[in-house]
């Protein structure tokens, strides 16, 4: 292994140092905090808390909802940013600064006002409900808010990929004979892919611990919209911190796995397409 | 709408005081805080002012109040945390309880002021869809299958607690043991269509959204609703039986004696027990205790029959460890809804 004094660029140590220090003051300590109080609880009681149904049920809506939004926004925020990328229209401006609106909102003003629109009285409620299609107050809310509060992530990191992305190549694959669909699929899908998983993985991370927009929306029925960080809230509101902690740390431990996994299919990609970089 | 304004105001405070909790520039003796729970604003707006008149009048010093609004237990924790709050003012005994245990009121905090340290009391009662379509009386209609009722979620509001505990002394109440109550509850909990976070939340859902035939709530919320947020789109419904729902009030030794405003803090939290202070208490629709104010507004307060948690569950304590604690009664009840 090559030594930092060998390194081309000077000022190793002190970055790494910088980087060590910085990240454990922001975000190791914290966490570790959260460890340290979950084991106060002792092993059974923590998993008695961990696995009780309605808990479990969170961790159900919680995840599959979140993963069900960062591939919904992944598919459409995609279209999104080739949209802006590629084409130009009038309001083009306008349409950009409004992908990042779900960013800026206050997270509790946007659950207001979906579940404004989406209860049974609401301006869209009110046509799905004669449908029997019921959105606000069912884990549907939840899924509608997540994909809300995601959208900018897709969209923000494929939309400097493709502008990066010449059309020169496509223009040579169609020219060897290749059409649209194949440029699509084999030239212009592998080099966004990995910023596509890396926007999937930003959405699914922000919708797991999202709680403001979604709180309105759910209707919070135990065992059917209740989602883990409003599992969290409850206990400390009984004053059950090692309870809340135990939680979240079950929380923090499947959400770490599932990004760890998404970072390493994204290096895969990355190296099979040749473009490890 | 001015009504949908006038609701949404109050949540969106709701929103605001969750972010932030206000605490004025701290000016020696001359400032109290009264950290309270979320739909004591409007009171306590009022009383402040009358208060420092007061104050002002007896004593020539000047003196601000501030006020910190939120969910009682977040308020609570706050003060735990270290916020200086002179007086807490809550909705249930339980959250002081909290603050007691941690050294920072009194232990026996309930015998420092008259009625166990609470000022003023409100019952559990219904508000329904004008006209009352669905027939609801009492409690057991509650329970009737395919009624939608409106309760905030009981884990973190008092306002449901309050709820989960009327509707089993209810059913206590018809002669029922604990099997039989737990049965009735179970039942009318399964009615629930959403769990608001608190009080308020339920009030939007029920009158903004539209959704389910009753709320069940607090008497002063019921009725302000009714009188002057609502027109005339619900009554109110008395049930027969309720649930006394105490507010207690309590000084934090801990920051009074560091802060020298003992005098004041006692001074103030005295006032709401005079009455002036009965009276403003009593025109936010919360019931009074002194006798005179009461008479003088019997109109606003039609008589019901009432129980303490006391009474029916022995104590807070008691109640938090059979029915809302982890694998208590209600988690076993929302789990096979």
């Amino acid at each position: 292994m090559a030594s930092s004094g060998n390194r081309v660029l000077p000022g190793f140590g002190l970055s790494l140092g910088y980087t060590l220090v910085y990240l454990s003051l922001i975000v190791l300590i914290p966490l570790a905090a959260v460890f340290l109080k979950a084991s106060s609880l002792g092993v059974a009681q923590f998993w008695d808390v961990v696995t009780s149904p309605s808990v479990v049920a969170s961790y159900k809506l919680s995840f599959g909802a979140s993963l069900l939004a960062a591939a919904i926004n992944s598919v459409f925020g995609l279209m999104l940013a080739w949209a802006l990328v590629r084409y130009s229209f009038p309001g083009k401006r306008l349409v950009d600064a409004l992908v990042d609106l779900p960013f800026a909102l206050p997270t509790a003003v946007a659950g207001i006002a979906l579940t404004a629109l989406y209860a049974p009285n609401g301006w869209v409620g009110q046509y799905l409900e004669p449908l029997g299609i019921k959105v606000a107050f069912t884990p549907l809310g939840v899924l509608v808010a997540l994909i809300f509060i995601g959208l900018p992530f897709v969209v923000r990191t494929v939309q400097p990929i493709l502008e990066d992305l010449d059309t020169e190549f496509e223009e040579a694959a169609v020219s060897l004979g290749a059409d649209r669909w194949q440029a699509f699929r084999h030239v212009v899908f592998p080099t966004l892919m990995p910023a596509l998983m890396t926007g999937f993985a930003m959405a699914f991370a922000r919708a797991v611990g999202e709680y403001g927009s979604v709180i309105f929306i759910a209707g919070n029925i135990p065992m059917v919209s209740e989602i883990t960080p409003l599992m969290i809230i409850t206990k400390l509101e009984q004053y059950d911190y090692a309870g809340a902690t135990a939680i979240a740390v079950v929380m923090l431990v499947f959400s770490f796995a599932l990004l760890l996994l998404i970072n390493g299919l994204q290096t895969w990609t990355a190296k099979r397409t040749g473009r490890a970089r | 709408m001015s009504t949908t304004r006038s609701l949404l105001r109050p949540v969106l405070g709701l929103i605001a005081g969750m972010a932030l909790v206000s605490s004025g520039p701290a000016l020696a003796d001359t400032t109290l805080l009264n950290v309270s729970y979320d739909v004591a604003r409007e009171l306590y707006k009022d009383i402040n002012p009358a208060f420092v008149a007061q104050w002002q009048r007896t004593t020539g010093e000047k003196l601000t109040v501030n006020q910190s609004h939120g969910g009682s237990s977040k308020q609570i924790q706050s003060v735990i945390a270290g916020l200086e709050a002179d007086v807490v003012t809550m909705n249930q005994a339980s959250d002081i309880d909290v603050l007691a245990k941690n050294g920072l009121a009194s232990a026996d905090w309930r015998k420092a002021f008259p009625h166990g340290a609470a000022p003023y009391s409100s019952a559990t009662i219904f508000l329904v869809r004008k006209g009352n379509p669905k027939g609801i009386k009492d409690w057991n209609d509650l329970a009737r299958p395919g009624l939608g009722v409106v309760v905030p979620n009981p884990k973190t509001s008092g306002n449901g607690r309050y709820t989960y505990l009327a509707a089993w002394g209810y059913a206590l109440s018809k002669g029922g043991n604990d099997a039989a109550a737990k049965d009735f509850v179970h039942k009318l909990f399964a009615n629930v269509p959403v769990f608001d976070g608190g009080g308020r939340g339920a009030t939007t859902t029920f009158t903004q959204r539209g959704i389910g035939d009753v709320l069940v709530t607090f008497e002063n919320e019921a009725v302000l609703i009714d009188q002057e947020v609502g027109g005339d789109k619900f009554d109110v419904v008395y049930p027969s039986i309720s649930i006394d729902a105490s507010a207690p009030v309590a000084i934090v030794n801990k920051v009074v004696d560091k802060k020298g405003s003992r005098k004041a803090a006692t001074a103030y939290l005295n006032f709401l027990y005079s009455p002036e202070g009965q009276e403003i208490i009593a025109k936010h629709y919360f019931r009074p205790r002194d006798a005179a104010v009461l008479k003088k507004y019997a109109a606003r307060f039609p008589a019901i029959k009432t129980f303490t948690v006391e009474e029916k569950f022995g104590s807070w304590d008691a109640v938090q460890k059979t029915h809302f604690a982890d694998g208590g009664i209600y988690d076993q009840i929302v789990v096979k809804r």
